[in-house]
Order: structure tokens, then C-alpha cells, then sequence
């Protein structure tokens, strides 16, 4: 899997790297713990997603290169992660719990208040405003803590529709 | 403990002692608690002697499967010519499941500990610790703890490395998390060569739950005879288990009892029973992937894993998951297979279209345009998927289907005959 990628596939405008500086050198203390470059997949996509908000088609790109990978096959990772987003979301992501358990607890209440109150109109759609995008999951492993709601990084237990404006006032 | 509530009196309080103690989250709290003294002890110990000890105390994997753990150590190859690894599942996404979490939230100490004697028991240099993406807390409590131990230099030649899932049900199976790690999709692989043999990066391994780990420790201090003598019905199911326990009861949580306690005290004393006014209908006692038990059966089920097979069903991950008599069976079995058709991998066919076509199925009969003729596709159906794929996604999904309709057949008629509303849009 030794192929150069092209670094600067589509687009004209100049590209800024996520991989320089102290980032780079972070990266490489992540590779050393593997036998493998390639085994740094994952954890460099958390690190253009956690820089760049989300993670675009040169930043797979650059990722292959730093990697010795090529970028359809970081693309065929990245495709099957679900918590990459390989579209810009909203400044808050919202995801929400409806597995069974938490169905049964009154999550689809929850994500319909977070529906209505921040303005998204459906379900991974982005509010008006940009500020906030709203999405169903599958289990988050706490449903003792009927509904769990994950915001950004941030994981909320025992949520209930009342408590939804709140919450949506708190991530502005 | 009952975690979030307090300790029940019939709990037998041994990996949850410390939950709701933030002091035991710390390195210093840890030791003061008696921490690490086991690794220490470990690391001067032959790797045979060890795993003769996890053989003798019965230990079985708490991920779900149930496998004796001391077999599945000396499993490894006794001399070593190759790098060797341990893989520790902390992926936890089993419906019902949540207990890991509080392992690794509370304890994190003695996950890292319980780590340690394996790699040293296995002969592995390297230990990853697998967490899903969701679990930022858990996370953050796991990778503090590592950082302070490392610094007190506790691991003796043992590296250990946390590695961050990215949302995907599946990297919980053993392999598919072995290629998740090497930064693959994670797609379950082809058996044989079992890990052991070829695992992650192609090198002899071992995978084990967080649960299964956490155990090691106290088995050391207290010996193999302690853990065995702990066992109220089959002496095949020893020590204490995690239940999680979700849905319509009144105190959902954690609680810690002894292998062979009844469900029924586990959810009318431990949980408080039922809501006001309401009844059991419906239980799945080992997180979602095993067969929902109606009533009567989960009344008279004990939990270990030879007494839930007995009553049809799996112990699992030990996820009770509790329907009371408000259930719509028909929609939370729909919302079930829908989990699966989203968390297939893909690899197979009776799966990818398995899963899809049941969950088809199932909204069908749920928006009032299903006919009695999908009962019997859909056990069809079930039947192709059970048995005949990589892994055991694809009967998993099936498993709720087929006893769902086992045991609450006339729910799924009552939609079909147009007794009862359609809940969804066709
Ligand atoms: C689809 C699927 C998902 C699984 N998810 C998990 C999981 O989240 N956590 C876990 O410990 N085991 C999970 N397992 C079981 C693992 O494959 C493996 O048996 C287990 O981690 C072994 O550890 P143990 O022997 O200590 O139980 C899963 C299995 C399958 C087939
Ligand atoms: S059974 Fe399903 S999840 Fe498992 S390998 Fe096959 S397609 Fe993938
Ligand atoms: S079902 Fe919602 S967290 Fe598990």
C-alpha cells in the first residue's frame, strides 16, 4: 500500500494541512504504538475531525499521503465509521438514543423536542442558524440512563423532552 | 451495587464496590484500596501458574459468549516466537449492555490492572484497549488513570494503548475489532485461524471483555476457590455478574449478584419492580442479541448461563432488558431487527438482505399492510440467517424475531387483521 497519493485532488483554492507542526508530532507518537502505519487510521481521522469539524475529500487525501495509503481507501474507511462526517454538520452535533430500550423510555419524544426547539426540520438536517444538527442512534451503551444524548463530546444522561430547551439554550 | 442507587443487601458487591467513589478513580486511591498489589505479584509469577488459577476459579468471558477464559489463555502459544497481544473489548453497544462503562468510569484502575496480569499471562508486550467513540467519559477516566500508572511505572515491560472505535456495532466481534485496530473496515473475519493463532496484525492474541478482565484481580487475591465457591445453582457458572437492567422497571442500573440468582428477585426486590399499575409482559435477560422470554419464563429463570438456556434464551452480556405490559412487541422487535439491518457489516448475503427484508417485514405489518402469510416468511427468512454466516450478527436479529413470534404470535396478528391501528406510515 505504498502509493503517493495526489496531495491536492478537486479544488484550486489552496489547501492548509491539518498534519504539521506539534499535530504531526503527535501523530507520530500514535504510529509508534503499532506495528503498522496504517493502524494510525483511525486515530489521525479523529484528528482532522476534531481540527477541520469534519472530514473532506483532500483531507482523506492528505491523511493517505501521511499514512503511505491511497485516498480511496481511506475512503472506504472513513465510509464505514459512522461517527466520521464526510459533510459539514452544524456547530452542535445531537445525537440522540432510540433503541429499543430507550424507545420503550420515551426517546422518540426526545428527539422530536430537539426537533422542534432547535428548528431542524428532520431528521440529520442542520437548524437554520447552522448551529445545530440533530441525529437518531442506535444504542449508546447507557440506556439504564433512558434517553442518553450525546452533544458534541459531551454525553448527557437521563434526558426527557422538558429538559430539551434547556439544553438546546446551553449549546448556542 | 445497584449503581446509580444504592447497594441491595442480596448484591454481592465485588468488581462495583468502588462505583460512585471518585476517589477509587485515582492512581493514589487505587493503591490506597489494596490496587496493583495483584500485577506486582503477577509479574514475578510463571504465566502457567496464572492461567492454572483463571482455569481453576471458572472465570468465563462476560462479552457474551461465556467462554472459559483460562482455556482461552492457554490457548496461546507456550513459547513464543512472534510478538503476542491482548485485546481488551470495551465496545460495549449490545443493546441493554452498559455495564462496561461503569467499569471503566469508576474503576478504571482495575480494568488497567486485570490488563496487565493477562498481557503477563499470555506473554503479550502490548495491550489494546478498544473503546467505542460514544464513550467520551469513559474515555477520559481510562486514559487519566493510564497516564498515572504508566508514570508510577506499575506495567513492568507492558505497554498498553487505549484505541478509539469510531461508531460501529460490529467492531465489538472479535475479529472485526482486530481489523478495526489496524485501520481497516471492520469486518468480521473468516474462522479458522482462530486469534489465538493469527490475530491482531497477524500475531498470536487474546481478546477479552472489560468485565471478564476486571475479575482477574480480585480472583488472584481471594483465590480460585473463592471465585468458584461462588455459584447458587450451576456449578459450571461461578463469581459474581454485572446486570445491566433497562426499560420498564422502576430503578434501572447495575447490579452485582451472584451467578445462579433469580431474575424475579433481580427485578421485583434489587429494581423495585414494575411501574405503578403496570405488569411484566416480556424480558430479554442478555442484551438484545439473545431470545426475548415472555412472563412466566423470566419469573422462574435463574441467572447463570446454563439457567437461561434452559428457558430458551442466552445469558449473554448479561443485558436485562424489561417490557412491561404498555410494550408494543410488534414495534420494539421491528425497532430491534431495524438496529441490525444498520449495524450489518454487509460481507454476507443472508445477512445484508436478511436483516433489511426482516425489518421491510416487519414496518409492513406494523403500518396495517401485513398478511399472515409474513409470520411464516419471516420465520423463513429467520431460519436462512441463523447459523450460515462470518459472524453472528445475522442470527442475532433473528433471534428476537423468531421468539417474538413464538411467544407473542396474536400481537402480530391483531396488526394483521386490522384488530389494532397501524403505528407507522406505510
Ligand atoms: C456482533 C457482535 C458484537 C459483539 N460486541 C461485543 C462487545 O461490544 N463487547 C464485548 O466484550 N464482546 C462483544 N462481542 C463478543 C466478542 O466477539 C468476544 O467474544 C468477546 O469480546 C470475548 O471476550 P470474553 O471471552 O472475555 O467474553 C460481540 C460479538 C458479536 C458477534
Ligand atoms: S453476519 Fe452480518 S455482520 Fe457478520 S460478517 Fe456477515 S454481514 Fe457482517
Ligand atoms: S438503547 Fe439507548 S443507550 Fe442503549
Amino acid at each position: 500500500m505504498s502509493v503517493t497519493a495526489h496531495p491536492t485532488p478537486a479544488g484550486t483554492e489552496a489547501y492548509e494541512p491539518v498534519f504539521t507542526g506539534p499535530t504531526l508530532e503527535q501523530l507520530g507518537e500514535i504510529i509508534a504504538r503499532y506495528p503498522t502505519k496504517q493502524a494510525a487510521l483511525l486515530p489521525a481521522l479523529w484528528m482532522v475531525q476534531r481540527a477541520r469539524g469534519w472530514i473532506s475529500d483532500r483531507n482523506m487525501a492528505e491523511v493517505a499521503e501521511v499514512l503511505g495509503l491511497t485516498p480511496a481507501y481511506v475512503k472506504g474507511v472513513v465510509t464505514f465509521y459512522t461517527m466520521y462526517h464526510q459533510h459539514p454538520v452544524g456547530k452542535h452535533f445531537v445525537q440522540v438514543c432510540t433503541t429499543s430500550p430507550c424507545n420503550i423510555c420515551g426517546a422518540e419524544a426526545v428527539t422530536k423536542a430537539f426537533l422542534e426547539t432547535t428548528g431542524a426540520k428532520e431528521l440529520g438536517a442542520t437548524s437554520p442558524d447552522g448551529k445545530r444538527t440533530v441525529i437518531e442512534v442506535e444504542c449508546l451503551g447507557a440506556c439504564g440512563f433512558a434517553t442518553p444524548v450525546l452533544v458534541d463530546d459531551d454525553f448527557i444522561e437521563s434526558v426527557t423532552p422538558d429538559k430539551v430547551p434547556e439544553l438546546v439554550r446551553k449549546y448556542k | 451495587m445497584g449503581f446509580p442507587h444504592k447497594p441491595h443487601a442480596r448484591e454481592t458487591v465485588v468488581l462495583s464496590k468502588y462505583f460512585g467513589d471518585a476517589d477509587a478513580r485515582t492512581y493514589k486511591g487505587w493503591v490506597k484500596r489494596g490496587g496493583y498489589e495483584m500485577l506486582a505479584q503477577a509479574l514475578t509469577m510463571e504465566p502457567a501458574k496464572l492461567i492454572d488459577v483463571v482455569k481453576e476459579s471458572g472465570l468465563r468471558g462476560r462479552g457474551g459468549a461465556g467462554f472459559p477464559t483460562g482455556l482461552k489463555w492457554s490457548f496461546m502459544p507456550k513459547e513464543k516466537k512472534k510478538p503476542h497481544y491482548l485485546c481488551v473489548n470495551a465496545d460495549e453497544s449490545e443493546p441493554g449492555t452498559f455495564k462496561d462503562r461503569e467499569i471503566m468510569r469508576w474503576t478504571p484502575h482495575a480494568l488497567l490492572e486485570g490488563s496487565a496480569i493477562a498481557a503477563h499471562a499470555i506473554q503479550a508486550e502490548v495491550v489494546y484497549i478498544y473503546i467505542r467513540g460514544e464513550f467520551t467519559e469513559p474515555w477520559t477516566f481510562m486514559d487519566r488513570a493510564l497516564a498515572e500508572a504508566s508514570a508510577a511505572k506499575v506495567f513492568g515491560p507492558i505497554k498498553i494503548y487505549l484505541h478509539r472505535g469510531a461508531g460501529a456495532y460490529i467492531c465489538g466481534e472479535e475479529t472485526a475489532l482486530m481489523n478495526s485496530i489496524e485501520g481497516k473496515r471492520g469486518n468480521p473475519r473468516i474462522k479458522p485461524p482462530f486469534p489465538a493463532a493469527a490475530g491482531v496484525f497477524g500475531m498470536p492474541t487474546t481478546i477479552n471483555n472489560v468485565e471478564t478482565l476486571a475479575a482477574v484481580p480480585h480472583i488472584l487475591k481471594q483465590g480460585a476457590a473463592w471465585y468458584k465457591g461462588m455459584s447458587l445453582s450451576s456449578p459450571k457458572s461461578t463469581g459474581t455478574k454485572l446486570f445491566s437492567v433497562c426499560g420498564h422497571v422502576q430503578k434501572a442500573g447495575n447490579y452485582e449478584v451472584t451467578m445462579g440468582f433469580p431474575l424475579k428477585d433481580l427485578l421485583y426486590e434489587l429494581c423495585g419492580g414494575m411501574r405503578p399499575g403496570r405488569t411484566l409482559k416480556a424480558c430479554i435477560p442478555g442484551g438484545s442479541s439473545v431470545p426475548i422470554l415472555n412472563r412466566e419464563e423470566t419469573e422462574s429463570c435463574l441467572l447463570d448461563y446454563e439457567g437461561v438456556v434452559e428457558k430458551g434464551s442466552m445469558l449473554g452480556s448479561g443485558g436485562v432488558i424489561v417490557f412491561d405490559d404498555s410494550t408494543d412487541m410488534v414495534y420494539q422487535i421491528m425497532r430491534l431487527a431495524r438496529f441490525y439491518a444498520h449495524e450489518s457489516c454487509a460481507q454476507c448475503t443472508q445477512c445484508r438482505e436478511g436483516t433489511a427484508w426482516t425489518t421491510k417485514i416487519l414496518e409492513r405489518i406494523l403500518a396495517g399492510q401485513g398478511k399472515m402469510a409474513d409470520l411464516d416468511l419471516l420465520l423463513d427468512l429467520s431460519e436462512n440467517m441463523t447459523g450460515k454466516t462470518i459472524c453472528v450478527l445475522s442470527d442475532s436479529c433473528a433471534a428476537p424475531v423468531v421468539s417474538g413470534i413464538k411467544r407473542f404470535k396474536n400481537e402480530f396478528e391483531d396488526y394483521i387483521a386490522g384488530r389494532r391501528r397501524p403505528v407507522i406510515m406505510a
